[in-house]
């Protein structure tokens, strides 16, 4: 589904890596590794079509990111090292239009129990700003539980999270590729999916 | 390259300068005053023309994501501020003993001065960026921006200059003597040189600069010195 | 799960950003301040001759809600690309330039619309007469959402940038001269006697053009920002 050919990626004058390729099917888990520095982000937003790659190509169903545009942008849902949410708002709100940017139209039900899903019951209408920095990574991972997005893109998502949320994050992704999903993602951390094959890149 | 065209610059400033200064008759209505023109037109003129130039390279550079264009749009941006900038200066000159004033609100002067200013915030704009190639893609835009306002500016400035003032003090191009049309265009023409020798050199200065690790500048004669 | 339409997105971020801009209302209020202290200044400046304040009146008001609106531009887009929201709002399966132009509304909402309502009061300390007053709300209101599109590039372009509000009204402030000639000439128009239809026209064709181009534009600059 996802194939990534001869890929090289720059920040400013600096070449991180080059000739990176890999493939990615349905039901597939890949985790990337590398020091820091070594272009882990800088490669998960080339994905995202953020960066212009400096040579190769990224093709989604066999055609190219680039013109696919909107098509794969649908398909896909990016969490990067900020939680995209807004201090103003509460929980409840901020996953609204989270939801809403990606292109759902969910109601209200369906944000609690994403909330509660994600151990934040009881803290759905509280300003985002009075929760602790592992609650707030709580609720941007929410947003995977109200798309349908196929293809996770997921930066760093164990950071600030304590061993139960760690533990509900592995859930999340075993589920979602027992139905037919794929996930990508940057850690540190260990992170084991029972049942599934992890794949590993690395990146020097 | 560069030599050839700094070396034409030159010779032409002389040839051009001698034609203003002893051959170009003085001028029945402006007398002596009006030789100021042989630096003021060529400046104006170029510094109009060094825009479009540096809009077209940004734009070929931030369509076809060519270095090379990106690069010779910022070398040109110093030298068109500068040239807009003599050309106010020498109009200020010239306006004096004309109009009887430094500074008037003409429809040109200003339009000069706003080009003078979207030259400065093209060169702000790059050099505030760290990353050379989105300081190269941003700036780019600017530049097709601004090329893009100019003549709504221009027009719009007329308009406001007709209404606020009638007619001002215009410069009517009688029948201009020989000597003064070819001292005049021969200015224009080393001014040109000028432009693009200073051009190139600024942007050999950027290439090495930005190609720093490169295999091919570091076994130049000139580095290894 | 239902998919959202075009115009259902444009709703929704104009309605986040309005709520945003009203939990922080402090900001809002300051824009509206300043705009109204610039205009005072300047009878403290050249002296309370009518005769000459009521010819200065529409210039000083324009120049006012130019600099008011430069002041506002740094938090089009900041606070979301901070945040990281930015990115998110790149990667809805919608066009960014439809985004872009929603967000343009909202700001305008937010920081041109009080200034439309504020600026006859503000006339009014300028004696300024009831027919000029209109002319110069209609003036307002179409010159007022130009200086916003024209903004959103300059904020897009510098987002992120260090020193980034003096650098944005360096590069916003000359594009803006035609709005601010056939603006205050509109209001001139009618106080010295004749009519202010075709200032109004021009304003309105600009209008139009920024419209279609600047949305675009803004969502290149982002794309280029965010790199």
């Amino acid at each position: 589904m996802l194939e990534v050919s001869n890929l090289a990626c720059s920040r400013g004058d600096h070449l991180l890596f080059s000739d990176l390729n890999f493939s990615l099917s349905a039901g597939e888990l890949l985790q990337v590794q590398g020091a820091n520095g070594s272009g882990k982000t800088s490669l998960l937003r080339t994905l995202c079509g953020f960066m212009m790659p400096v040579a190769g190509e990224i093709c989604w169903r066999g055609q190219n990111i680039r013109e696919l545009g909107n098509t794969f942008y649908a398909e896909m849902i990016y969490l990067g090292h900020l939680n995209a949410i807004k201090d103003e708002l509460n929980a409840l709100e901020n996953l609204r239009i989270s939801a809403g940017l990606a292109g759902c139209k969910v109601d209200d039900k369906q944000v609690i129990a994403a909330l509660r899903r994600m151990g934040l019951r009881g803290r759905e209408t509280l300003p985002v700003k009075v929760l602790s920095q592992g609650q707030r990574r709580r609720v941007a991972l929410a947003r995977l539980l109200l798309s349908n997005a196929s293809l996770w893109i997921l930066d760093e998502p164990l950071t600030a999270l304590d061993v139960g949320a760690v533990g509900l994050m592995q859930e999340l992704i075993g589920e979602h590729l027992l139905s037919n999903g794929m996930v990508i993602y940057t850690t540190h951390q260990p992170l084991e999916v029972v049942g599934v094959a992890t794949r590993w890149l690395a990146l020097s | 390259m560069v030599p050839w065209f700094s070396w034409s610059a030159a010779i032409l400033f002389v040839v051009g300068l001698y034609v203003s200064f002893f051959v170009a008759p003085t001028d029945s209505q402006q007398s002596e005053a009006y030789r100021i023109m042989f630096i003021h037109v060529p400046a104006s003129i170029l510094s109009m023309f060094i825009y479009l130039v540096m809009a077209g390279y940004a734009a070929l550079g931030l369509i076809f994501n060519t270095r090379l264009s990106s690069m010779m749009a910022s070398a040109l941006a110093p030298t068109g501020a500068l040239l807009a900038f003599l050309s106010l200066w020498t109009g200020a000159l010239w306006g004096k003993p004309m109009w009887g004033a430094w500074w008037v609100w003409d429809a040109r002067l200003t339009s000069e001065l706003i080009l003078l200013f979207l030259y400065l915030g093209f060169i702000a704009l790059h050099a505030s960026i760290d990353d050379p190639r989105r300081a190269d893609r941003a700036s780019a835009l600017l530049a097709i921006i601004g090329s893009v306002n100019v003549p709504i500016i221009y027009f719009s400035v007329q308009w406001w200059n007709t209404l606020h003032q009638g007619a001002t003090v215009k410069f009517t191009g009688t029948s201009m003597h020989v000597a003064m049309q070819q001292g005049m265009y021969t200015m224009l023409l080393a001014v040109w040189l000028y432009a693009i020798a200073v051009s190139l050199l600024r942007v050999r200065c950027i290439i090495l600069e930005r190609e720093c690790k490169a295999q091919w500048v570091s076994e130049l004669v000139e580095v290894r010195r | 799960m239902n998919k959202l339409s075009l115009i259902g997105l444009l709703s929704l971020v104009i309605r986040r950003d309005l709520v945003l801009a009203m939990r922080r209302r402090a900001d809002v209020l300051t824009t509206l301040i300043f705009f109204v202290i610039v205009v005072s200044l300047f009878p403290l400046g050249v002296g309370p001759e009518m005769d000459m304040l009521r010819k200065m009146a529409p210039g000083v008001v324009w120049v006012a809600a130019l600099l008011a609106s430069m002041l506002s531009l740094g938090r089009m887009f900041s606070a979301d690309y901070l945040d990281g929201t930015l990115e998110q709002m790149m990667l809805v399966p919608q066009s960014l330039s439809a985004l872009v132009l929603a967000k343009i509304l909202a700001h305008w909402m937010v920081s041109g619309l009080p200034l439309v309502i504020m600026a006859p009061v503000l006339g009014l300390q300028f004696d300024m007469s009831a027919q000029a007053l209109w002319v110069l709300i209609a003036a307002l209101l179409l010159g007022t959402p130009i200086l916003s599109m024209i903004g959103a590039v300059g904020a897009a372009l510098t987002l992120g940038l260090r020193g980034g509000g003096a650098l944005v009204s360096l590069l916003v402030l000359p594009l803006c001269i035609p709005v601010l000639i056939f603006g205050a000439g509109a209001v001139e128009a009618v106080v010295s006697g004749t009519s202010a239809g075709s200032h109004l026209a021009l304003l309105g064709a600009l209008l139009l053009v920024a419209l279609v181009f600047t949305p675009w534009v803004t969502a290149l600059a982002l794309r280029i920002s965010m790199e």
